[in-house]
Parts: structure tokens; sequence; C-alpha cells
């Protein structure tokens, strides 16, 4: 599904944030991807999301090689994918539900069928209730919920997570995580960038360390 | 194991499907946003109004003067005065030689003494006249110019071309002032152009910093959309509506302007005309004109919001 070969990501100012990197994930699968701040872990997010591109190497996302694809082609491809940041980047000029829609506004979806589909999404993050909030008025935690809503609500191919957990504290990062393994079990592939060891080592899904900007595999222990 | 989407786009008739519902919202988004800020709206709109209403003025005004200056230049007589060695049977021949020039419309002879006659019950000198005992005027054949839209070049090509005629000792037109109006509109004319020219410009840079500061004030919107699969044209487009809208409003609110003043003026205007015993009144723009002038101000704000979105969506994108 995710498949990296060779790839090597340089700034123009001479830093490279990623050597080299091998890296595989099969479709439905889900992993961890670790390592301090400064490591790579959003570098390598952005590439396989078509943020940036890479310096060097081959990127494959869900059978398309991204080197192939067109700026013109960019949204079409990010529309097979979700993700979600640290900073849930919600719009604070509408509700929760105007909010989780914009991805099926943006592809043209008749009202009804995104009334359907913001309300399942929202379902699924517990917070149907909340869908005519104003983003400001709800928790850190309720935020980064309403983010992965939005993240999920065109059912993408694949999730991915920037440290999505980054602001929680630990018993809400726990729920947030819970919410990603629910994803992965009804097939969506993910993939979560977290430094947060302690919590994902107890998920049993394999994790993938870096170190500036190199790779090590690490075995799930459960 | 769910259904996947592979990167193959959408069927077309989705896709048209998504097209016009994403035309719509756009459209009454934009609209909203207007409606939301009436104030700064309809700043904007008076601005882009004033600056399409001046030239479109001037036009108008231009329009009447061309209606009425044909009116004028058929009266632009041209007195041509013979030598005193031609004579009065000779007067008809020439007078019919020179209406068969394709610039002269109608060649009116008058001898010495239909001259006299009329120069008597017309001036006042009656007694004068007696008292010189003999008639001191040349013969004459008036000559009335057939114009095609007044152009002072061939107005003047006719009176040389009599000038240079061996039985003419002066041509003199006798309506000098509607060479100096001529010149006077060819003036305006360019000056109305330039003026158009400017402030047309000046709508582009109106709209294109309204939509600029949208632009700048949306742009973790952008960002946001961009993340989530937006395409460029997707993102553009509420800007388009908006460029469009202003001037599109503007251009109403310029029609608007330009009636009423055209109302205030026809008044005067009117009453002016029947003091030169003249019967024309002031033209508006008409349906052409409204249209014409509705169509340049939703081409300008559309392009001027083109310019900006095309220019500021290029540096917006997700970091």
């Amino acid at each position: 599904m995710i498949l990296l070969r060779n790839v090597t990501k340089r700034y123009p100012n001479g830093h490279e944030a990623l050597s080299r990197i091998n890296l595989s994930l099969d479709r439905g699968a889900m992993a961890f991807l670790t390592g301090h701040s400064g490591a790579g872990k959003s570098t390598l997010l952005k590439l396989i999301s078509l943020i940036e591109r890479p310096s060097r190497g081959q990127i494959v996302v869900n059978g398309q090689n991204l080197e192939s694809l067109s700026g013109r082609q960019v949204p079409y491809f990010r529309r097979q994918i979700g993700i979600i940041f640290q900073d849930h980047h919600l719009l604070h000029d509408r509700s929760v539900f105007d909010n989780v829609a914009l991805p099926l506004v943006i592809q043209g979806y008749r009202q009804p069928e995104i009334a359907r589909r913001v309300r399942a999404a929202l379902d699924k993050v517990g917070l149907l209730h909340k869908e005519n909030a104003e983003p400001v008025t709800l928790s850190t935690g309720e935020q980064q919920r309403v983010g992965i809503a939005r993240a999920v609500v065109h059912k993408p191919a694949i999730l991915l997570a920037d440290e999505p957990t980054g602001n929680l504290d630990p018993h809400l990062s726990r729920e947030i995580m819970q919410l990603f393994l629910r994803f992965n079990q009804v097939g969506t592939t993910v993939l979560v960038a977290s430094h947060d060891l302690n919590l994902i080592s107890s998920l049993g899904k394999p994790m993938v360390h870096l170190n500036e900007g190199r790779l090590q595999r690490r075995e799930a222990e459960a | 194991m769910k259904r996947r989407r592979a990167l193959t786009l959408p069927p077309v008739h989705a896709r048209f499907q998504a097209y016009g519902i994403n035309h719509l919202r756009a459209l009454v988004f934009s609209l909203g946003k207007l409606y939301r800020a009436p104030f700064s709206s309809a700043l904007t709109l008076l601005v882009i109004a004033v600056a399409l209403t001046l030239p479109t003025l001037f036009h108008v005004v231009l329009n009447n003067l061309q209606q009425v200056s044909p009116q004028w230049s058929q009266t632009a007589q041209i007195s041509v005065f013979l030598q005193d060695s031609v004579a009065d049977e000779q007067l008809p021949a020439l007078a019919t030689r020179l209406a068969q020039r394709p610039d002269v419309a109608v060649a009116l002879p008058v001898t010495r003494a239909e001259a006299l006659e009329e120069f008597r019950a017309h001036s006042g000198f009656a007694e004068a006249l007696d008292t010189l005992g003999e008639n001191p005027l040349p013969p004459l054949i008036l000559v009335t110019p057939a114009l095609e839209h007044g152009s002072t070049t061939t107005l003047e090509g006719l009176v040389n071309a009599l000038n240079n005629m061996p039985e003419v000792s002066r041509a003199l037109m006798d309506l000098q002032w509607v060479q100096r109006l001529f010149s006077i509109m060819e003036m305006l004319q360019r000056a109305t152009l330039v003026l158009s020219l400017l402030l047309g410009l000046g709508v582009l840079l109106v709209v294109g910093n309204t939509i600029r500061l949208d632009v700048q004030n949306r742009r973790e919107e952008i960002e946001v959309a961009k993340l989530v699969g937006a395409t460029d044209a997707f993102i553009r487009r509420p800007f388009l509506y908006g460029g469009l809208w202003l001037g599109l409003g503007g251009a109403m609110l310029a029609v608007v302007i330009v009636t009423i003043t055209i109302l205030l003026l026809s008044g005067p205007v009117q009453a002016l005309s029947q003091l030169y015993g003249g019967e024309w009144r002031l033209g508006g723009l008409g349906f052409q004109g409204t249209l014409a002038l509705l169509g340049l101000g939703a081409l300008l704000g559309l392009a001027g919001s083109w310019i900006t979105v095309n220019q500021h969506l290029r540096h917006i994108e997700p970091r």
C-alpha cells in the first residue's frame, strides 16, 4: 500500500531530513512511526501525502508512483488519504459539521449524502451531539476527534497521523489510539507518527523507528 | 475488506454533477460574503461604480455630440466668392460642375443682383448701399458640403480645393467653429479613451486588492482545503465569483448613477437646444450601452480576481 525505496529528502539549506529510507506497509496494515522530534517523522508523512517531494528515491502509494503524478493530479491523489495533525487544523469560522463536511464538499457530494456521511463520521468519534458546536467551544481532545472525523469522512484508503496525541493527557491519548485501531480493523491502512513509546508499545502493532533520518525497525512487543 | 478507490478520476457524469454543485455553492457562498460584510462591500462597490461612471458619462456626452453634429455640419455652408470677371451667365454651369464633386451636396448659384437683394433685406445697410450706386458684391456660389460624419480633414480639403480654382477669388467656411468642435470632440474622444483605460485599470486594482485581502484572510482555509484534496479550480472559484459580483454590482450602480445624471441634465439641455432653435434630446446609455457596461464591469471584476488569485494561490501550500 505504501512503499518507499531509497528515499532521501534533502532541504535546500543542506539539511538531510531522510536518508535512504526503505519502508513497506501492506494494504490494511497499521504501523507506528517513532523517533525524537526532528528525526524525520513529519517529513516522511509529508512525502507520502505529496505535501513535499523526495530529493531521491521512489514512493508508491496505493499503486501509484508518486513521481509520475503531476501537480494537477495531486488533489485527486490526496482524496485517497486522510491526514491528521497534532494541531488539528480546524477552521474556526464554521461549525463542527461544516468542518467535517469539507472533504465531501470539495468532492462535490450532494447535501443529503454529505449529512449522512458527516453524521456517521462524527458518530464514530463520539461527537454526534456536537455537530452544531463551534470548534473553539470544544476541548482539545474533542477538537482532535473532529479532526479525525474530517480525515475519515470520505473513507480514505490510507490514514496518516502526525503526533495526533501530542497535546493530550494519557487517558485521551489512549482513546484516540483506540480509534485508529478501530479504523484499521475495518480495512484502512494506518500510519501513525508518535513519540509516545509507552502508549504505542502496548498496542501490538509494528513500530518503525527513525533516528536522524535513518530507519531502524523494531518488532511489536505484544 | 472495504471498497478501495484507485486514482482513476470519477466518471464523467459524476464530475459534471460535482462541477455544477460546486459552482452553485461558490456562487451562493460569494454572494453571502458580500451580504455578511455590507459596509465594506458597499464601499468597494461604490469605488468601482465611480470609476466606471466617469468614462461612461464622457462616452454618453460624446455620443450625444456626435449625433447632433451632422445637423450642424449641414448648416456649415461654404461661401465661394468668385472673381469679378465671372459673368452671371457662367454661374449655373460652374455651380453644376461643383455639385458633381463627391464632397459637395448642393451648390447654389447667387448672382450679383440676388446677393445685393439679400444683403439689402437682411443687413439693414439698405440706405448705405443706395449711396454706393454701384453693386460692390461679387457673384457667389453657396456650397453645402457632403460630409461623412463631419471629419475636419475633408471639410478643409474641400475649402482648399475650391480656393485653388481659377474662377474663385475666395472660399470661406461660414462655420469655422464646427471645425473647432470637431477638433475638440476628437480630443475628448482621446481623453475618454485614456480615462477609460486608466479607470478600467483602477477597477482591476480595486477588485484585485479586495480579493487579495480575502485570500490572505482565508489562507488557513485554503491550506486545509488543499490538504483534503481540493483542486485549484475549486479554491479559485469562490474568489472569482466574488470578483465577478464586485464588478457586476459596481457596473449596476454605475448604470444607476449615469441614468440619474442624464435625467438631471436633460431639462437644461433641452432648454439650451431650444435656445439654438434645435430639437434634440439628451440620449441615455440605451439598452446596448447598459449591457456593454454591465458586461465590462463583470469582465473587469473577473479579470482582477483571476490575476490576483492565480498569483497568490501558488504561494499557499499546506505545510
